[in-house]
């Protein structure tokens, strides 16, 4: 893999030499996993100067809107409900704290690692009610659909869903249709794009004539991506495709299907990009009593940003990490104030853990 | 005969129920290097400067792939005399059980903090226990203490450290965090990780024994893994640390796991590892005496300690640099 990564790296040196741009390019990773990849592997200090990766709208937690964070809270007070969240989750703050604040006010939550996990935690429960967390893009979604037939099946009264699954594409149409927002190529997510297919690209390659390039998650992936991006810049091309070998075009139908089976889309709320039609996932009426937006009678919660907190800006890529007052003072892992320190895929939490103090690089 | 198979409060009560859990349960299992003595405190002699040391061990589950709370216990407080270049010669276990506890797992943990101390050649001097109300605690929670004799060659010391010593690990980081999480999340595709969880002391003092003050400093990396230990280093030092990625050995299926569940492993917890700091002409000697021995086998010297700075930097196995940061609180598993 080195002698490849070298050889990526050269090429990719040659390219962004002879694209005689005066501004840098700008290549965004869409996925929190890529974002982490590209700090945990040091592959900032292998590209040229004039190519920028920036940070995309693809870690879950960071686009999980306030309110979202605030109701779920106020659900974890709940007396007779436990809340079962994946664990990057726990940590967020909200107006009246974390979920974790909760817990140790004697909130239950429970750190699941799938949907099923959750339906598990509701049957060992009978007296409780159980909801889970259904946050992620079409990766985590499929999960969230199995478990919720499971439920269905087998008659979990006592489970639920709240639900602020997203849509990837529809935030990726957003950025590129932001007046004040340069994206030269998209750096798009494997996971995400071995159920979507690469071909879910291509209206965005049509409307906006930028490149969409689907890439693993290892560092000679990253790069060819990346490579490949470039390529087609030089050439004026602009194409959906993947370098990912297990990504085709169609993607994984019978994911696709269970997503439509259980779910449907709808406008949801999106931190910093605001509402975005067609963007979320509902439960359809079929599992409405799985709902717990529709059971639970909820506490209106507002959307908000977090006082000082650049998150939204870091994840449309209008600033970087290091641009926040709050990076690496008021806001650490230890303490974040933002989900982009919380998540362990968020950009801020990459850039504290990976990036020298000193290399506030512009890249 | 003991009665029921649970710990009960009155175990803890200095009654005839605490008589019968130390002669039947306690004292066949962990007294059997010192027969017959009940004092209050133990009386023995050492050699020279000696080392003390006390950790307190509190684990879910008690029983993990490969150890258990007794094993570990001893090992901890081993290890610590260890890597302070002494002999471990003597060590207290104090036991808080559970009401409620079973028996059986008791007599497990007590055979296998014998059996731990036999091989590492501590003996178990003086002990307590103590039985608390069901909701006090989680099963159980040992606390031993230890004494070690230094070793006299032994001059080890953050401020012994200089610029070109080489930083040596004696095997793959992070195997006891992803064993113990593993058993506790019941997750089946991380089964075939074996915690670390051993005595680091043979392989570290024949370090010193054989290179003398040209090992300068020692550490068990247990929690906060790797990461802590070498940023500890650079801020106590002042020192850049420069670690080479592709050096650092690996465990397949622990970073497997690690990548599946967002881990770093170099913050992860190890229960048997030895991260030494040598110097340079020592390096490789150091190196073969570590790969001498069974558990350390797979040793490597993974960096060098640089100029004035105080940061950890990395050389990652494709060739980018980043820094390692100290390692915050407990590491939560990610989302997708
Ligand atoms: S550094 Fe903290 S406060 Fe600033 S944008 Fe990132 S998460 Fe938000």
């Amino acid at each position: 893999m080195v002698k490849a990564v070298a050889e990526l790296c050269e090429k990719i040196h040659d390219t962004v030499a002879r694209l005689d741009d005066t501004q840098p390019v700008r290549i965004m990773e869409v996925c929190g996993t890529h974002t982490m990849s590209v700090a945990r592997n040091g592959l900032r200090s292998l590209l040229p100067e004039p190519l920028r990766l920036i940070s995309g709208p693809g870690c879950p937690v960071c686009v999980t809107d306030q309110s979202y964070i605030d109701s779920a809270v106020a659900l974890a007070k709940r007396p007779g409900v436990i809340v079962a969240t994946y664990g990057d989750m726990v940590r967020v703050p909200g107006r009246s704290g974390s979920l974790a604040d909760a817990r140790a006010a004697g909130g239950e939550v429970e750190v699941v690692y799938s949907a099923d996990q959750a339906v598990e935690l509701a049957r060992d429960n009978p007296d409780s009610r159980v909801v889970f967390l259904g946050v992620g893009f079409e990766t985590t979604a499929p999960g969230t659909a199995l478990a919720v037939k499971r439920a269905s099946e087998e008659d979990v009264r006592n489970f639920s869903v709240f639900t602020a699954h997203k849509l990837i594409v529809p935030a990726m149409r957003a950025l590129l249709s932001s007046p004040d927002i340069r994206i030269d190529g998209f750096l798009c997510p494997g996971h995400v794009s071995v159920i979507l297919g690469w071909g879910a690209y291509e209206s965005l390659v049509k409307e906006f004539s930028a490149p969409c390039v689907v890439a693993g998650f290892d560092p000679a992936q990253i790069l060819s991506g990346i490579a490949e991006i470039l390529r087609q810049l030089e050439a004026g091309e602009s194409a959906a495709c993947s370098v990912y070998p297990a990504v085709t075009r169609e993607g994984n139908r019978r994911a696709m299907e269970l997503l439509d089976e259980v779910f449907v889309a709808d406008p949801a709320v999106w931190r910093a990009l605001g509402k975005i039609p067609d963007s979320g996932l509902e439960l359809r009426d079929e599992y409405a009593r799985f709902d717990a937006a529709r059971q639970l009678d909820l506490p209106e919660s507002e959307s908000y940003e977090l006082p000082g907190c650049r998150c939204g800006d870091v994840i449309c890529g209008r600033c970087r990490p290091r641009d926040c007052g709050l990076f690496g003072t008021q806001c650490t892992p230890r303490e974040p104030v933002g989900p982009c320190m919380v998540s362990s895929e968020g950009a801020c939490a990459a850039a504290y853990k990976y990036e020298a103090p000193a290399a506030a690089t512009e890249r | 005969m003991m009665r029921g198979g649970y710990i009960e409060l009155a175990h803890g009560g200095g009654g005839q129920l605490t008589s019968e859990l130390l002669d039947e349960v306690i004292l066949p299992a962990v007294g059997g290097q010192q027969p017959d003595k009940l004092t209050d405190a133990a009386v023995f002699e050492t050699a020279g400067k000696a080392a003390f040391t006390t950790d307190t061990f509190v684990i879910r589950p008690l029983e993990f792939p490969g150890g258990d709370i007794g094993k570990l216990a001893v090992c901890g407080t081993v290890n610590d005399l260890a890597v302070c270049g002494a002999t471990p010669r003597y060590l207290s276990l104090a036991l808080v059980l559970r009401e409620g506890l079973e028996i059986d797992l008791l007599r497990r943990v007590l055979a296998s903090a014998a059996a731990e101390a036999r091989d590492a050649g501590v003996t178990i001097v003086t002990g307590d226990t103590k039985v608390v109300e069901r909701d006090a605690c989680d099963g159980m929670i040992i606390n031993t203490a230890g004494i070690g004799e230094i070793l006299p060659g032994a001059r080890l010391g953050f401020e012994r450290i200089r610029a070109g010593d080489r930083v040596l690990l004696s095997g793959p980081p992070g195997e006891h965090a992803i064993a113990v999480m593993s058993r506790r999340e019941r997750l089946s595709f991380s089964s075939e990780v074996v915690s670390d969880c051993c005595s680091i002391h043979r392989p570290a003092l024949e370090l010193v024994e054989r290179l003398g003050e040209r090992v300068r400093f020692m550490r068990d990396p247990t929690r906060g893994g790797l990461a802590a230990t070498l940023t500890e280093i650079a801020e106590a030092t002042g020192r850049d640390v420069e670690i080479d990625e592709s050096a650092i050995p690996v465990n397949r299926a622990a970073e497997a796991a690690a990548e599946m569940l967002g881990l770093d492993l170099l913050s992860a917890a190890n229960e048997g590892k030895l991260v030494a700091v040598v110097a340079e002409d020592a390096a490789e000697q150091a190196r073969e005496m570590l790969a001498g021995h069974e558990i350390s086998a797979r040793a490597a010297v993974i960096g060098t300690v640089g100029a004035a700075g105080g940061l950890v930097e990395m050389i990652t196995r494709v060739g980018g640099r980043r820094v390692i940061q100290k390692p915050y609180g407990e590491q939560l598993p990610r989302i997708c």
